[in-house]
């Protein structure tokens, strides 16, 4: 996923792109209430896997005529949303209260730093990426 | 059948005897008679009843019509039915692997029946007959158009041609219930060369010993010789018509009852899937890895296409379109309402929820135990049939297949032999009168017309049983050396890591799905 301009690898002194990534699991059906929310604060994209996967909530039990099968993933869907450095506070509010449902396996999020973003189209970077 | 036979020449006394009452007491209205007049009234009646017995073969084209629905009715059961129903309950990987092996099983008897199944199946075995038919039918040899099969009614015939296919619908749906049992783990070649030997050695014999007679205006024919014989002190004559009336198959002459066809198919399918299952070995991975069916949707449709097409099997296996069709259809309909319900509440009681494959299978194993009784229990007998039906093969499946440690994948035994068993010997009082049954059909107490014989408990559970436990040991121990022989031969099993990728991609190069 590399683009053409030269990397800016840790090794020459991290001085950061200005944009983050941002990781969510969440409940299946609050997808769209989630994308909705995000929107409206000016998030232009975002990737969504529906996923597996286990955390505090437990799975449940499924019989089929004699077979008991414990099922210990539960069904999420993860977001992946690439945002400028100045929104990533206000992603992260929308997201843990759109999400919210008080109840166990509401889904967790994550931050990180990205390295270079480019767009594929235009060969813009960073910022000017997304 | 030497008692059935004993009893229906009692019988026939009987009603000889029976049959000049109304004329006497007739007369003795009119008050015109006499003693010497009463005699020869009689006496006429018996001579008239001992007359030779002259038939015509009628075929109705009502009869036709509909026997050639219930035939591609019971094609309806296998594809897409059947391997619907086994493919949804598979995990995604052996999905087209199923419907492959039910498919193909299904095409190849196909051939093979023309070729010499139904020969063996329903043809003059010669010294064998009791148990076998000959080649005398061979590649169809001596068929044609004009050439008929007796129905259960005298003087009404149907074409050679509709028997034969409707006939081998049977005998090609049922070596495809036998794959459900080592479902996802068998060789596909093996298979195929199984299947073959399994129909040959176990299916066509099994369905000449239950099905093979001589028809109704047979039996009234020779019937009607061997009493002019004894009457005139002939016992060679009277021998080789009482010869000719035992001409039957092994289990027909035992006065064993099979409406459709619960012992040639599901005690028979449901044993050699038994036998395969002990003979294959678990699944890898079995108990521990998820094996949850991969689309109970497909299951749905194919459990309710074998519903469907399973009025074909027990209401085409009357022969005729009548009131016995039209008793075998409310059969059909009733206990399979009442064994999925069966199932349905016995689940939701016991395992908590009322689930749809439990539903499904229930209907199936409703299914199953009315194919013997369709045509002679009452529509309330099938309902207490199927009840009884869907809670025991519930528990079979979902408590004694568990402690019995037994792969059974797809649950052939605990729904085909099981609930075939409990149908069979279910048949055997249900057919009873005085339970609203229909009544064991008697061809040859009143030669030329069916007769609602006397019903003995002892002896028709006797002989039910009978049929069972010899069906249960031939189909088992047959089976269980077909497969023995195939498995130190080519071998039953794929590799282990091709059961791990699944049989779809490594046996047939394909996947069911491509998304």
């Amino acid at each position: 996923m590399r683009g053409g301009s030269p990397r800016k690898g840790f090794c020459h002194g991290w001085k950061g792109t200005g944009v983050k990534l941002i990781i969510a699991a969440i409940k299946p059906f609050k997808l769209e209430e989630v994308r909705e929310a995000l929107t409206a604060i000016g998030v232009r994209g975002m990737m969504v896997t529906e996923i597996k996967g286990f955390g505090s909530q437990s799975g449940h039990t499924e019989i089929y005529r004699g077979a008991e099968y414990a099922v210990n993933f539960v069904p999420k869907v993860k977001l992946e949303i690439v945002v400028p450095d100045g929104l990533a506070d206000q992603v992260v509010e929308t997201i843990a209260k759109t999400a919210k449902t008080d109840k166990i396996g509401d889904g967790k999020v994550f931050v990180l730093d990205v390295e270079q973003a480019v767009r594929v189209r235009t060969g813009e970077t960073d910022d000017n990426a997304l | 059948m030497t008692d059935l036979m004993k009893r229906s020449g009692l019988a026939a006394l009987g009603a000889s005897v029976f049959a000049a009452l109304p004329a006497w007491a007739q007369e003795a209205a009119t008050g015109t008679a006499e003693t010497a007049t009463e005699a020869v009234g009689a006496a006429t009646e018996a001579a008239a009843a001992l007359a030779p017995y002259v038939y015509e073969k009628a075929v109705d084209k009502g009869d036709v019509a509909w026997m050639t629905v219930a035939t591609v009715l019971v094609l309806l059961m296998t594809v897409p039915g059947l391997a619907l129903f086994y493919g949804g309950l598979v995990r995604t990987k052996n999905m087209l692997s199923m419907l492959t092996q039910v498919f193909a099983i299904s095409a190849v008897v196909c051939l093979i029946w023309v070729c010499y199944g139904y020969s063996l199946a329903f043809s003059y075995g010669g010294a064998m007959d009791a148990y076998v038919g000959g080649f005398s039918k061979a590649f169809l040899a001596g068929v044609d158009a004009t050439t008929l099969v007796a129905t259960f009614t005298n003087g009404i015939w149907l074409p050679e041609y509709t028997f034969i296919a409707f006939q081998m619908t049977f005998a090609m749906i049922t070596p495809a219930l036998i794959v459900g049992a080592f479902a996802e783990r068998i060789k596909f070649s093996s298979l195929l060369v199984f299947s073959v030997l399994w129909v040959t050695l176990i299916y066509f014999p099994m369905a000449h010993m239950v099905w093979w007679w001589g028809g109704p205006d047979f039996l009234a024919e020779q019937q009607t010789l061997k009493l002019i014989a004894e009457a005139a002190g002939d016992s060679a004559g009277a021998g080789a018509a009482a010869a000719n009336l035992a001409a039957n198959g092994l289990i027909w002459n035992w006065g064993a009852l099979d409406f459709a066809g619960g012992t040639v198919v599901h005690i028979n399918a449901g044993m050699a899937g038994l036998a395969g299952c002990i003979m294959l070995g678990k699944r890898v991975g079995y108990g521990k890895d998820n094996m949850a069916p991969h689309s109970l949707t497909m299951t749905m449709i194919g459990g309710a296409l074998l519903w469907v097409g399973w009025f074909g099997f027990n209401a085409g296996s009357n022969l005729e379109a009548n009131a016995i069709t039209s008793l075998a259809v409310l059969n059909t309909f009733v206990a399979t309402a009442a064994a999925g319900v069966a199932w349905m509440f016995a689940e939701w009681l016991l395992r908590g929820h009322p689930s749809l494959l439990g539903l499904v299978s229930g209907v199936v194993a409703g299914l199953v135990a009315v194919t013997p009784a369709s045509g002679f229990a009452s529509p309330m007998g099938s309902l207490v049939l199927g009840l009884v039906a869907g809670v025991a093969c519930f528990f079979f499946v979902a408590y004694v297949k568990n402690a019995l440690k037994l792969d059974d994948s797809l649950d052939v035994f605990g729904i085909h032999g099981l609930g075939g068993i409990i149908g069979a010997l279910a048949t055997g009082i249900l057919v009873n009168p005085a339970l609203g049954g229909a009544g064991v059909p008697d061809y040859t107490s009143v030669p030329g017309t069916l007769q609602v014989g006397a019903y003995d408990a002892g002896f028709m559970f006797m002989a039910q049983l009978k049929a069972v436990i010899f069906t249960v040991c031939y189909s088992g121990i047959g089976s269980f050396v077909l497969f023995m022989a195939v498995k130190v031969t080519m071998g039953l099993r794929v590799k282990e890591d091709v059961e791990r990728e699944g049989l779809d991609v490594a046996e047939h190069g394909e996947r069911a799905y491509n998304y």
